[in-house]
Order: C-alpha cells, then structure tokens, then sequence
C-alpha cells in the first residue's frame, strides 16, 4: 500500500529539496529523455522558471508525439450533492444550510438525454458526494447501468470504496474512477476534512491500490491547489503515480490540478495561490516527467487559458460542465460545487479547438471492449 | 515494383496508413490520398460503430482503400476476440490488425495473448494481421498460427525513433514466408525507406505523418521514401563498404602462399 511509501518520504525535506535545487538541476533534468521525482522537483521549483519556454517546447513536443493534435472530451454530471462530510473548502459541505438532491433514475436518463444533446459526449464522469446510505455503491451501479446506451466510457468521482466495491461497479462498466488526495500532508489533512469518512487519510490514500487491486482501467489523481505547499503535494503526487504505475501497470492514469481561487464559495480562503504562470510550469514539468500520463484541465479554468493550454500538455478537457445535481435539465438552477470560469457551450469550445488545429475527440473507448 | 499480396488481394502501395493523431478528419483523408495508400488502418474504439455516418470513417472509406479495423484497447486474447466479431460486423470485413497492449504507457504488444488471439480469429475465419513485438521466433509461431502477415515494431508507437530493432528485424525477414510489415517507430521517410531496403514487405506510419506540421506534404515524403526503398531492394544493393575496410598491415592470410 502506498501509505508505507509515504511514510518513508519526510514533508518538510521535500520542501527544502525543492526549495534548493539549482540552475544546473534543472539543466539536467531538461537534458534527460526520462525524468524522475528529483528531476520533476527541479522543475517545478523556482529555479526552473526562466526556463519556462524551453519547457513549454518539449512538453509540446511530447504531448504531440504521444497524443498527436487531438483532445480527449468529457462531461461530468452530479448525481448529489448530498454528502456526510464535512470539508472546510467544499460548497456541499455537510452543515451547510442547503437543498440536498439525489437525482432518481428517471431524472438521471433525462440527465443524459440532455447531455447528448449538447454535443457527441462518450466520456461520462459521474460524481457523488459521500453518503453511503441513500447513494452508495447499489445507486451508483444504477446509474452506470442507466447510462450504458448513451456513452462508451464511464468514470466516477466518488467516496474511495472498497476492493469488492470498485470490482462490483467494474461489473456494471465502470471504466474508470477519479479521486483527488486533495492533500498528502498527513499532519494537516485533518484540518481540512475534520469529521466524516473523508477525515481518514490512510483510507483514501490507499483507495488508488484498491481500485488497481480491483482491476480499475483507468485511474484519476489530483491535488486541491490552495490547501498546502503546492510544490511539495504535487512531487508526493509525482511519487505515488510512479508507484502505481509500477504496482498496477495495466492501469492508465490521469492527473488534475484543481486550484483554488480566493472567495470561492465565499468562506474559506485558500491558503496557497498558484499563478497561471506556475500552472503552466506545473503542468509542462508534468509532462516532461511523464511523456504518457493525461493531464486534464476541468472548466475551473478561463477559456484563454485552456486554449493556450490545450497545445502544450493538457490531453483531456471537461465542457460545458454543470456541478450542481441535476443541472443539465433537472434543477437547471441549483447550487454549485464550485465555480465554472468557462461557461461555453461544448460547440464553442469545439470550435474553438478546431481553430488551433486540435481535433476534439468524443469517443475513445467501445464497449465491447468491457465484454467478459 | 513489385506488388504486395496479402491474403490474395494485391496493393499497389508498400506504405500503410494509420488513422489516429490528426488535427481534422479533413486532413487525415487528404494525407491518406496523398500517400497513395491501399490499406488504412482504424481504430474501433474511435468509430460510432451503430452510426453509418460516422464522420471519421466517412473520411476513410475510398473504393481503392482496404479498411483495417485494429483492436487498439484490448487488453487480453477473450476481449480481443469480441472485439474483432464486432469489427467484423460493423465494418463488413474480415481483415484486422490485432493489437494486444495491457501496458497503457508504452503500448507494447502482450506476445502471449496476441498468439492466442491469432490461433483462435483465423480459425475463424479472419485475415489476421498482428501487431507484435520485434521476436524472430514469436513471429515463425505467428506464422504457424495462421497470421497473414507479421507486424514487428521498429520502436515503440509514437516515438519516431526509428528502427531500432533491426537486427531482428532483419532476421525476421529473413525467415519469413508472409509479408513483413514493419509496424510503430518509423519517424521519417528516412526510416521507412531503411526497412525497405532490407527486404520488409511494407511499412504502416501514423504519428510521423499526423503530428508534422504539414501532414499532406508529410505523407508524399513517406510515398517518396517507401517506393525508394523498394526500388534498391528490387534493383539489388551494391556491395557494402564496411566488411572492406582497410586492409590490415599485417595480412592474416600471409601464410597463404
């Protein structure tokens, strides 16, 4: 399990590692054809950043090589917002006075039908809060089950589960599951997720082995940027994607970057800021490090930056996007998880794509593919 | 130039297309004119296989082009097997390029699962062409197995690094009583025309053609290059320089006299 990994590597001499490397760690990082972890530390430390355009350069070039001019589309539908936990960053946290929706089956194909007709969706992601009793494992195989003839690829964001769990869902076509750490600072975790199921770190941090013991396709990482160092959450993400990708090697994997913007959802002010500029760094180092992994941009970001994003790194964008249960026909009106800075319609970020040359693809995946 | 016979059909063209990478379907058809292609390969996985409109395949589809649906995605002999009753039925052909990759990074093709699949899909009844590793034996097993050709890679897909199997690549052919295509790796016209000077049968670019910055110019280069390459082959290489390299000062056969 990767908590004993974890436990190996120090926090605060991570930190400093990144903190002191210099202009000739960088150098050969960028010289080198594999990275590894030191590597990537140096580049996303500030020593790397006059270097940003060389690595802007090569992340291109590997994302062509590996990716060619294309970007892999999805969409996320919010099931509920109904959730037992009690994050101090998250709009749907539990004490939150507000409407709490589970959508029932019949609101859920409406959900999709509407989706479709947005634009050629074939990337589903579906997305829970965590409430184990009125939308648990049973509800989630429904919707999975429900969706099977409108799209090809199915993925869920949801509460970590169980090895069974994750296998049961597999059964219902469940092809891939995203599941942000949010933070790999043990010591502070708690602080942020004090009370609910999401409060144990270990339980979450070993959730990515369980879906690889599971047999899980495809598997999603991501780090709440706004919450602790960012340089050092990021290289203890670094890590874990190395050690999964040597555990479960037949898993694909994905990474995200979520940041956190001031005053959104008006209470809790994010404690670190990263720039666009270190973004751009962060995902280009990113890249550089692993010439394979997807790097997924959600609608968080402002259009002007995906689009120049989308030549240099990203593989994978959401569009169109509502995080609100319900949102595409149901409650068209409901309360966010969180803000959505593109709010384009997914033909206008199509076209937008196909004006820089990217050709937006919606369908990756064939079912008969899952048949066993 | 000779033609190329796979499976009884004849090709006018040595040079292969694959379909994945480019910036518009527009273009990806264009290259695939360009290129003179007889055979284009797609992947199943991109193609809405219940819409018989599908844009992408409405691009490829040209009476001279053989359709290749390829497996890209499976990830074990059963799955691959499905896969390709369903190619089968959507596409209405029995010709697949059988890719087997469990390792989602590298896309290295599963040597064991991809034998398995070739036995099982040509007692079926399918033109099998596998996707398979740089192995001179797993090849003449392939061969054994009822494939219509081998595809070895000359590096792995999408790096443009060339052959850099070629000393088994060379042996393969050399054994080799079906065409051998040399599959993956191949980044220029340069490259292409290398294999093709060794004796390989025909040569399938995707990624050097898709992701060049002009795709179209990009494709006549590789056309340019294959037919090159098969032409020195055709037309038997001189003899080459480096077993002569200077004579040593001191004779070994001096005792000779």
């Amino acid at each position: 399990m990767f908590s004993d990994e974890l436990r190996k590597i120090s926090w605060e001499e991570t930190t400093g590692k990144i903190y002191s490397k210099t202009d000739a760690d960088v150098r050969r990082a960028l010289s080198k054809t594999k990275c590894d972890v030191e590597d990537f530390m140096a580049l996303i430390s500030p020593a790397a950043e006059p270097y940003i355009e060389t690595m802007a350069r090569l992340s291109r070039k590997y994302t062509l090589g590996r990716f060619g001019k294309t970007m892999s589309m999805f969409v996320p539908l919010y099931l509920t917002n109904s959730c037992t936990n009690s994050c101090v960053y998250c709009g749907f946290h539990v004490s939150n006075k507000m409407k709490r929706t589970i959508l029932t089956p019949d609101e859920i194909v409406n959900e999709y039908k509407a989706i479709k007709k947005l634009a050629p969706f074939e990337n589903l992601l579906l997305v829970t809060g965590e409430n184990p009793v009125a939308a648990g494992v049973d509800y989630i195989a429904k919707a999975l089950d429900l969706a099977k003839p409108y799209f090809s690829n199915l993925k869920i964001e949801v509460m970590p589960l169980k090895v069974e769990e994750y296998a049961e869902l597999v059964r219902h076509g469940l092809n891939g599951v995203i599941c942000f750490q949010e933070t790999y600072n043990e010591k502070n975790y708690k602080l942020y997720h004090p009370r609910g199921m999401k409060s144990n770190f270990e339980w979450r941090l070993n959730g990515f082995d369980r879906m690889g013991q599971a047999g899980v396709h495809s598997i999603g990482m991501g780090v709440l940027i706004g919450l602790e160092e960012w340089r050092t959450d990021v290289t203890m993400m670094a890590y874990h994607l190395r050690y999964l990708q040597k555990t479960y090697w037949k898993t694909k994997y994905s990474v995200n970057f979520p940041r956190m913007r001031p005053a959104e959802n008006g209470g809790f002010q994010p404690n670190v800021i990263i720039s666009d500029r270190e973004l751009a760094q962060l995902t280009f180092a990113m890249r550089i490090f692993d010439h394979d992994v997807d790097i997924s941009y959600s609608t968080r970001e402002n259009p002007e930056f995906r689009d120049n994003m989308a030549r240099l790194g990203v593989t994978t964008m959401s569009a169109e996007s509502k995080t609100d249960p319900g949102g595409y026909y149901t409650y068209p009106q409901s309360l966010e998880q969180f803000h959505v800075s593109d709010e384009r319609k997914a033909v206008e970020v199509e076209a937008a794509l196909k004006k820089m040359g990217i050709e937006p693809v919606w369908k990756d995946w064939d079912q008969s593919f899952d048949h066993k | 130039m000779e033609k190329l016979v796979i499976a009884g059909r004849e090709f006018n063209s040595r040079l292969f297309l694959g379909t994945g990478k480019f910036d518009s379907n527009e273009i990806m058809e264009q290259a695939i004119l360009a290129s003179g292609t007889e055979m284009v390969t797609v992947a199943m996985k991109r193609i809405d296989l219940d819409n018989r409109e599908d844009d992408m395949l409405k691009h490829i589809k040209h009476p001279h082009i053989q359709l290749l649906p390829n497996t890209s995605g499976v990830r074990d002999a059963k799955e691959a097997v499905f896969a390709a009753q369903m190619a089968r039925e959507a596409f209405g052909t029995n010709w697949l390029k059988l890719e087997i990759h469990p390792d989602p990074r590298y896309l290295l093709p599963d040597s064991i699962e991809t034998l398995k699949a070739t036995e099982e899909l040509a007692k079926m009844g399918f033109i099998v062409l596998p996707y398979c590793q740089a192995d001179p034996v797993l090849c003449k097993r392939l061969e054994e197995a009822g494939a219509a050709t081998v595809m070895p890679l000359g590096a792995p897909i999408g790096t443009n690094r060339g052959l850099q199997t070629k000393e088994f690549i060379r042996i393969i052919i050399e054994q080799a009583n079906i065409p051998v295509i040399v599959d993956a790796g191949i980044g220029a016209p340069s490259h292409a025309a290398e294999a093709m000077e060794m004796g390989a049968s025909a040569c399938l670019v995707n990624t050097a053609i898709a992701i060049a910055d002009n795709p179209v110019e990009m494709a006549k280069a590789f056309k340019s290059g294959i037919e090159a390459g098969r032409m020195a082959y055709e037309a038997g290489l001189g003899v080459q320089a480096a077993n002569f390299e200077a004579e040593a000062s001191s004779p070994l056969t001096k005792f000779l006299v």
